[in-house]
């Protein structure tokens, strides 16, 4: 677009008006959510998957995801018996329809959802160079669309590949936990959806959610723990194939 | 001794101006909660957490629509929630008129998770839709709150 002078004068009081915005800022949303008790996590039983696609769906309905843009997606892993090294991943439109049908071709076969670690030394929150997005206090990682430049240094940086620009507003973009659901006491649109249980919102700080019972009776791993993100989702029944 | 010492005065003097103005623009850019919480803007969580909910819950649904709730008791479909089928409805929650459910395909919607796939778990019932109803809708034998044929309820005793 080219800038005239007509262009400028609308433009510069705009921006001026958005700009006083972002200094502001809204108050608080949910009074009753005090943040220091909470510490968000998830759990994924990859054996309870079933690769429909729900969480996807949702996740987009919920957070107005852009069309080939994913939150969250699902992986379907096929890890032949002679090349364990070399599993084969496919992921078509993000698991969103769920999977075509695909009879026994032999090894071992498996749904593997994906979203953001919410990670507690999280890398992509590091390399933000003007702290457009952060860890909030209980665990969540975030980012502030209205501060964020749209540089991309923390696409490249999260492991997990998490983290996408929205074509729309060019800043990054990511799964926020559902931030605006849990923080009113609903869980997260794709644990609200999910039909067999795969997904289940943790809270590490209530002492009564049942993830601790979890916990203390499985095996469950993170994803890519020799990077010591502090991944906060918990995979149960995790292949050592899994990426 | 400083016979030039007008000169370190004036340098002194621009420093000093540089280093008022600095802090007058960085008084009026930098956003008043930024490292409120840490190295960002702490307004951000509230803004964050203040945008509107899509999914209304299954809970909310079910305080009008008992007679499918109980439905879903009897059958396994008790687990799935509402809005994984239907899809996001929180207006027609808030203002049932507002917006209408859209009726569902079930050769669509039921296949996403019964479709046969040796990736899902070896208990999970699977079929090959192709096979099993030639992409006849579900919803023709299939009751979908609650999917299980009774033998009692049908002429060919619940079989195909």
């Amino acid at each position: 677009m080219e800038i005239t002078r007509r262009r400028l004068l609308v433009l510069l009081p705009t921006a001026a008006v958005a700009w006083k915005y972002v200094l502001a800022g809204t108050p608080e949303a949910a009074p009753n959510y005090h943040f220091t008790e909470h510490w968000w996590g998830m759990l994924i039983d990859i054996p309870k998957c079933i690769g429909c696609g729900s969480c996807v769906r949702a996740c987009a309905e919920e957070n107005d995801v852009p069309e080939g843009c994913y939150r969250t997606w699902i992986e379907r892993y096929h890890v032949a018996d002679w090349k364990i090294e070399r599993p084969e991943v496919e992921s078509p439109d993000g698991g969103k329809q769920g999977f075509p049908p695909h009879a026994d071709d032999g090894g071992k076969n498996f749904f593997v959802p994906k979203l953001c670690n919410h990670c507690a030394e999280s890398p992509c929150t590091q390399v933000c160079p003007v702290g457009a997005t952060f860890v909030t206090p209980d665990g969540v990682v975030l980012v502030d669309k209205n501060y964020c430049l749209g540089c991309r240094y923390c696409v490249q940086a999260c492991p997990y590949g998490c983290r996408f620009i929205n074509p729309k507003t060019n800043t990054a973009e990511k799964c926020s936990l559902c931030y605006h659901r849990i923080t009113k006491g609903l869980t997260t649109a794709c644990c609200e959806v999910c039909p067999t249980g795969a997904r289940q919102l943790a809270d590490l700080k209530n002492p009564k959610d049942p993830i601790h019972e979890f916990l203390k009776t499985h095996t469950v791993q993170v994803l890519k723990p020799h990077m010591a993100t502090g991944a906060k989702v918990f995979y149960n029944g995790m292949d050592g194939s899994v990426r | 001794m400083f016979k030039d010492i007008e000169h370190l005065i004036r340098l002194a003097a621009v420093i000093a101006i540089a280093l008022v103005i600095f802090l007058l623009l960085r008084g009026a850019v930098v956003p008043r909660s930024f490292g409120q919480y840490g190295h960002y803007r702490g307004a951000a969580i509230g803004e964050i957490a203040s945008r509107p909910v899509a999914l209304a819950g299954h809970d909310v649904c079910e305080t009008c629509h008992t007679d499918v709730a109980d439905q879903k008791k009897l059958s396994k479909h008790v687990v799935v929630a509402c809005e994984a089928c239907h899809g996001a409805l929180v207006k027609h929650a808030d203002d049932p008129a507002s917006l209408q459910p859209k009726k569902l395909d079930t050769a669509v919607v039921c296949a996403r998770c019964h479709e046969a796939n040796s990736a899902k778990p070896q208990g999970f019932p699977q079929v090959v839709t192709a096979d099993h109803s030639g992409g006849i809708a579900c919803d023709a034998c299939h009751q979908p709150h609650r999917p299980k044929i009774e033998p009692a309820k049908t002429e060919t005793g619940g079989k195909k």
